[in-house]
This record gives structure tokens, sequence and C-alpha cells, in this order.
């Protein structure tokens, strides 16, 4: 162990994060290696070990004769300070050695609020955080992940962006990479390359010009880099790579257990989920090799909890099959199987009821609007009836508490649709009161509320976040209308909300804003720990610029919106009609029911199998 | 069913896994090389394992102890090897045998301490400790398991140490009281500064080396 390291470490909370050395961590012999990849979160190993997507790619790279990819967090505040104290630059958790010293350090970005966590980590590893301060091949500054579909906020820091699913791409990549050291190309000459490999967003390639009133004027190509940059996707799920072997954590994580992905993609067509517009189409796993995936996975790791996951789990086509078959598997290894996200139906409860055994602890349940006019408008495909019945079936087979999400501030949202919360939530309890099997446990009900935050590639990408004032006027209002003890209201005061509004549709000018807040302490900012509001307006009024430009204003359909060439697979038309349709409070069918033609089945060149 | 005992080593990066996270590694442990963890009964079931005297973490040890139950009946033969292929870097199982003798027997515990000292050992430090560590009474400040501080003398806990300087640090080979109430060898760090300042280590060691009973025999 590393002499500083050694001193460091009886100092700061939760050690274990930070020395690796956990089981199926991968080692391997420097001297038999060419090419080193750092494989950074920008956010705690806690947070960072429980993503699928890193665990995926970790494997991927590691399996590439001749590559290592280790793994690198950021350090929580105590940490950071010990290693800027001991002039200790960040290392990586397999080898220790610093990573400003590896071929390609590679983000994964999951949200905006891990920007100024992104920079962080490049100065503490020593590394210039302009591309253009860092005129070699090496370090390759790279990043990829759900926040990529508009990375522009950190167009000035990466070298480049990977958009889609990485599994073919980052080979590809690391490929083109060796050549270009073979061959002792320049960084240019490079990059230039890589812009032809799909999926590949090279921002430097890209003049942006703005008109007077701060919108984007032309973003134009150079060097014949593409206009658009379409997103890669793997077509068929039964040959991408699953982590059956996979790091064990030696402490706990917030996702501390195997996460077998049924699926990619969601048939639902939620008109403010970004995820459900990027990750489209859909692509199953077959049920066979899910099956063997969790056997193995179990077998390997002996964790005793599985989680089926996806966008939407009911959604699974043989997800009973599936249950059927891993049902005497799981009983003979002790194995709890979980599933998230499950639909308010009969279908999931039936289900659940069956898998959770003595387990009840609370249910949850998302219905994001308070009534049936707003859920149809968001297209939110969920009755008051449905979740009523799933209530009434849980508080009859012995569960007592359920916990109910809505958001405020949804597009065309009123003061009814507000006070209509407070009526679900009362429903829920007339419910609990015709139908608790035992009444003298009582029963919590909690409704939490959060600020809506509209999101790029979304149909309600041209929509103004609600002012705070407004939204804590709305939430003054549902206080105001639950007026029952058993119904808890939880609702966070969280200006970071504000914040992700402003990063998420940003453009390149806030790059400067970005590093500002940096410099004046911006880190881990997706904590409430660290976040502060002040410091991030301070950072926009010295660099010129209006957050609420970006957080608070409506676009027009005909604005070139500063992600207008990254191209999801999801047509313009496409999410104009639905933001339309949500105005006229008309909604879209799912996409098993009719395809309404989004475009994403052009990943496949055949109809989605929904 | 069987009540097995594992000795094992616990050191380098898995010094850092606290007593929690330890357990729970263990118990994920078993599983892979085949063996069932014994549950216990009742509404909230967990696996019957437990840590016969837990590290305090950042400490080395060569001597851990864990004590499960199976549900398969086996004396403990092969099991250490068969673990020894499902565990973190720095965890290392050593022998597993049946648990016979209970685990309050333990009495003594044999540890190497390193006190460091970048500028080099001042003169005479050897001797100094010696002398302090011989004395009837010796107070460290203690936290309570109620957080509050609280002076104890752990000169009637050490039951010997031997001090030795090399290069940069010196070294104590001591025996101290194991439980009821046991000694912490980090203390004695505490112990050199709070009397003897200009000894104040800049880091202290301890690696655990060997348990015993009463009688001063290896206790397994
Ligand atoms: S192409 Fe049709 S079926 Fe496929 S994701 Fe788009 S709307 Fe759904």
């Amino acid at each position: 162990m590393d002499k500083k390291l050694e001193r460091i470490l009886p100092r700061v909370q939760k050690p274990a994060r930070y020395v690796g050395g956990e089981y199926n961590a991968v080692m391997k012999d420097k001297a038999r290696v060419d090419t080193r990849v750092a494989f950074c979160f920008p956010d705690t190993y806690e947070i960072g070990m429980s993503n699928l997507g890193m665990r995926i790619l970790y494997g991927v790279m590691n399996n590439m004769d001749g590559v290592w990819c280790e793994r690198c967090f950021h350090p929580w505040g105590d940490m950071e300070a010990e290693l800027r104290g001991a002039s200790m630059p960040l290392y990586a958790l397999e080898s220790g050695d610093p990573i400003g010293e590896f071929d390609i350090i590679a983000f994964s970005v999951g949200y905006e609020m891990a920007f100024p966590a992104l920079l962080n980590m490049l100065d503490l590893a020593g590394v210039p955080l302009r591309a253009e301060d860092r005129p070699g091949l090496a370090p390759l500054v790279i990043a990829g992940g759900t926040a990529m579909y508009n990375c522009e906020p950190i167009a000035d820091f990466i070298d480049l962006a990977l958009l889609g699913e990485g599994e073919e791409q980052l080979p590809e990549l690391i490929g083109l990479f060796r050549q270009a050291r073979r061959e002792g190309w320049d960084k240019h000459r490079f990059l230039v390359a890589a812009c032809r490999i799909g999926g590949v967003y090279v921002p430097s390639l890209y003049d942006v010009t703005y008109h007077d009133d701060g919108t984007v004027r032309a973003i134009t190509p150079r060097d014949g880099a593409p206009a658009r940059v379409r997103k890669r996707v793997v077509t068929d799920m039964d040959k991408a790579y699953y982590p059956a072997k996979t790091i064990v954590p030696s402490t706990e994580i917030v996702q501390d257990r195997i996460t077998l992905e049924l699926f990619r993609g969601c048939i639902r067509g939620c008109r403010f989920c970004q995820a459900g517009y990027v990750y489209r189409p859909v692509r199953s796993r077959s049920r066979e090799l899910c099956a063997q995936y969790a056997r193995e996975s179990v077998e390997d790791s002996g964790y005793q909890e599985m989680t089926l996951s996806s966008l939407s789990t009911s959604d699974y086509r043989p997800l009973v099959e599936l249950c059927d078959e891993l049902e005497p598997f799981c009983e003979r290894k002790h194995l709890n199987l979980s599933l998230p996200s499950l639909r308010a139906d009969n279908f999931s409860m039936a289900l659940m009821e069956r898998l959770q055994k003595g387990r009840k602890t609370g249910l949850t349940f998302a219905p994001e609007a308070g009534t049936q006019r707003l859920r149809d408008a968001i297209n939110k495909n969920l009755t008051e009836e449905d979740l009523l019945e799933s209530c009434r079936r849980a508080f009859a087979g012995g569960y007592s508490a359920v916990k109910l999400y809505f958001m405020l501030g949804l597009p065309t949202e009123t003061d009814e649709d507000v006070a209509g919360i407070a009526d679900v939530a009362a429903h829920v309890m007339h419910v609990w009161r015709e139908s608790a099997a035992n009444k003298n446990r009582g029963v919590r009900i909690t409704v939490s509320t959060s600020w809506f935050v509209p999101k790029p590639h979304t149909a309600f990408q041209w929509e103004p976040q609600i002012p705070i004032e407004e939204y804590e006027r709305r939430v003054a209002l549902l206080r105001e209308r639950i007026n029952t003890k058993t119904v808890t209201y939880n609702w966070h005061p969280s200006p970071t909300s504000f914040m992700e509004a402003v990063l998420s549709r940003g453009d390149r000018r806030l790059c400067a804003v970005l590093e500002t807040a940096w410099r004046k302490g911006a880190r881990l900012d997706a904590w409430e720990d660290y976040f502060s509001l002040p410091r991030w307006l301070e950072a926009f009024e010295e660099c010129g610029l209006d957050p609420h430009f970006y957080a608070n204003r409506r676009r027009g359909h005909e604005e070139l919106l500063p992600w207008s060439h990254i191209d999801v697979g999801v047509s313009d038309a496409f999410l104009m009609r639905e933001h339309d349709r949500c105005y006229e409070g008309v909604t879209t069918p799912d996409c098993r029911t009719v395809c309404s033609g989004c475009g994403a089945n052009s990943f496949l060149g055949r109809p989605c199998d929904g | 069913m069987a009540k097995l005992r594992l000795l094992f080593v616990k050191e380098a990066q898995a010094s850092y896994i606290s007593h929690l996270d330890l357990m729970r590694t263990f118990q994920r442990v078993f599983p892979r090389g085949g063996l069932e963890l014994k549950h216990s009964q009742g509404f909230h079931p967990h696996p019957l394992i437990s840590i016969v005297l837990p590290l305090p973490v950042g400490q080395s040890s060569e001597c851990e102890l864990l004590d499960f139950e199976v549900e398969q009946d086996i004396d403990g033969t092969g099991v250490a090897e068969m673990l020894n292929t499902g565990l973190p870097a720095g965890l290392h199982a050593r022998e597993c045998c049946r648990a016979v003798r209970p685990a309050r027997e333990l009495a003594f515990l044999r540890a190497r301490v390193e006190l460091d000292y970048d500028a080099g050992v001042p003169s005479g430090a050897a001797e100094r400790l010696r002398e302090l560590f011989s004395r009837g009474e010796v107070l460290v400040e203690k936290r309570t398991k109620h957080k509050e501080l609280a002076e104890i003398n752990i000169a009637p806990l050490l039951r010997s140490a031997e001090w030795t300087e090399a290069e940069r640090l010196v070294a104590a080979d001591v025996t101290v009281a194991a439980q009821n109430p046991g000694l912490n060898p980090a203390l004695l760090a505490n112990a050199a500064a709070a009397y003897l300042p200009e000894l104040a280590p800049d880091f202290a060691r301890v690696r655990r080396l060997e348990l015993y009973d009463a009688e001063g025999n290896v206790f397994r």
C-alpha cells in the first residue's frame, strides 16, 4: 500500500471505497497492456458502482486484449482535502496509478449535476480542464452516458462524446486510438477520423454561432464532421454482453444487489421522460438468456438479492414465465427477487404478491400528476381506478405503507391539478379504510413532489420550467389541501432542480459558467451537502449570462436548439406532434398497441418488437 | 449442520473493510463456494456468522477468527482453500475447523505495534517507552460506547511489551488483554504521545499476530 495513502485513509470516512481489491476487480500485468483506460464516474463510489452501464463497459473493455480498464470515482470532501493536502493525484482503484498518466480518461455521465464533478476529477488528476490545453493524443478525455445527449455545457472540456450504448463504439474507438498512436497521428487527425465512427461526437469540429437574443443561429460542422450525429444502439440484446461475473464491492453501495437487465427502451412514451425517448427502440433479451445470466450472476457473486431491471419491468413480455423459471432457484438460494418500476395494475400486483412473500414493506407508485386530464396531457398511461385497485389489493394483502410520487410544474398544470394530488391521497386513504386487513397497524401514505425539469429530446424540450416562486406557491397550495395526519407530504426546496433545468438545456456558453462555478468550489453538486445556488448565480453574473434564459424560457418549434445536431433516432416532427397533443389533451398509445412512427425503428430496419 | 471456525488474514486493502462490511462480504463469500450458511429462526432470518474479536478499521491481522454455521455436515476440511478462490484482495483464509472452544476463553492477543518517526527515531526512544509501559499506571483517554471521553489505566491490560528500534521506526511486540475489557494496541501510541510528547509518532501501525487463552496456549 502506498505510504501516503496509508496515512490518509484512517482519517477519512468509509476508507474501503478508496482502496479497490474487490472480488472480481480486474488486475492485469502492466507490461502486457498497451492501452490503459481510466473509467471515471463523476460521483461517489457508492453511486458509481451501482451503475449497470459502467459494469457492462468495464467488462467489455477488459475483455479486449492489451486494454486495461480501471475505475475511478469522485472522492468525498474529506478525501479530496487529504489528497490535495498530500499532493496526491487522483488514482485508479485497480493499480493505484495516477489517472493523468493513462491513455484514455472515460467519464460516464448520467446527469447534468455531475458536470462540476467531472471538472474537479480532471483537476484532481492534474489534467488541464480544457481540451485545447491538452495538445497530445493522451490522455484522451471522452464521455458517455445519458447526459451526453446534450453535452454542450462541457463541450470545451471533453475531446469527444459517445452517444448511445457504448458496447460497440468503445472498442472501435479504442482500436482507432491504437492505430493513431502506432502511426503517430496528431490529436486533430485522430479526432477527424474518430468523428466518422457512428455515435462519436467531436464538439471541437462544430462552430456554433448565436443570434443577438442569445439563441443559436447555426451549428456548422468542419473537417467533414457529420451534420447530425446519430446515437448508436445494440440491435440484438441476445448478443449484447452482460456482466454475469462482476465486481462485488466490499463496502455497501446504493444498489447492493444483482441487476438483471431484461430489456432496453420503453414502450410507454411519457412525454416528460427523457429515458423513454432516448433509449428507444425497445429491445428485449430472451427469457432463456435472462434466466441463464440470473443463475450465473448469483452463483458467481454470492448475492442474495436480485432486481429485474428496465424502465418499465411489467412490460417485459415473458415476465411471468421468467419468474416461474427463477422461483425454485431463488428459493433454494435464499434469493430475493425485486421488481422495481412496476405499473399499478392487476397483473403487476399479482406478480409482486407472489415474489415478495413475507416481506411487506412499502409500495411505491408514480402517478406523476393529480388529475386524469393532466395525466393524459403528459401521456402517463395510468388511471386512478388502476391505482386505487392496486392499493386495495395491497392493503388487503397486509401492506400498510404507500408512497406516491408526483411532479409539480408539468406543462398545462392548473391549481385544480395540484389539488388533485391531495384528492388522490385522500382516495387511497379511503381505500385503506375499506380494505385494510389489519387496521390496528395504521397506514402511512407519503406524497412526494418534485419540481419538473424539462429535458432535451423530449416532447417538453421547448417548455419553460416554472419559476421557483410559482413552484413554492403550488407546494403551499398542496400542503394546505393535505390535511389528514396519515398523509405525509414531502417536497424538496431543491434549487438543484433549477440548476438542472439550466444545465440540461444549456449551450456551449455555459462552459465558462461551469468552469467559474468550479473555481468557486462547485464539485459534487448532485449532493445537497455541496450544492450552493448563490455560487452558481455568481458564476452566471460573472460570465454575463442569465440562467433564466435557459430554465424558464419558452422556445418556439422553429428555434434551433443547442442539441439539434444530435440525433437520438426520434424525429423532431414526432416530438413536435407529441408536444402539440399535450395541449390538445390527446394521448398517444403505447408502442405495443400501435406504432406511432417516431422513427426509432430505423435502428432495427424492421418494426419494433414493442 | 456444523459449527465451524475460520482463521483468516485481514491486511492491505482489506484492513479498511469495516466490521459490518466484513460480515456482509463473508455472507456472499460462502455461497460462492457452495456452502450454505445456516440462518436464524424468526421474522428476520439472518445468517449465523460472527467475528470473534472485531479488528479496528485500518489495522491488519494474521489471526482473525470467524464463527459460522452451515447446513452441511462437514468438519471444515477444504473450506479455507475453497473460500480463497472468492475473497477480495487482502483477505486470506488460513484454516477452518470445528468451533469447539467458547469464544470467551480467548484471553490475550499478541500484536506488533510500529511507531513511525519520519525525521528519524528520537534518541533513547525504545528505552523510554520501555520505562513508560512498565509503570503501574498509564492513563489514556478513550471514547466510551456513549462517545464520551473517559480515562482508563491501560497498564493492567498490557501483559508484556518488547521494544526495538529500526530505521525511522520503533516497534513493539506486545501482548494485551483481548476482551472484557480488552486493550486496543493502538492506544500505546496515544499513551506515548501523552506522556512523552517528543515521542509522539508520525503514524502508528498495528498488526495482530496471535491469539491465546488464559494459560498462554494458542486459541483456536
Ligand atoms: S418506431 Fe414506433 S414502435 Fe418503435 S419506438 Fe417509435 S413509436 Fe414506438
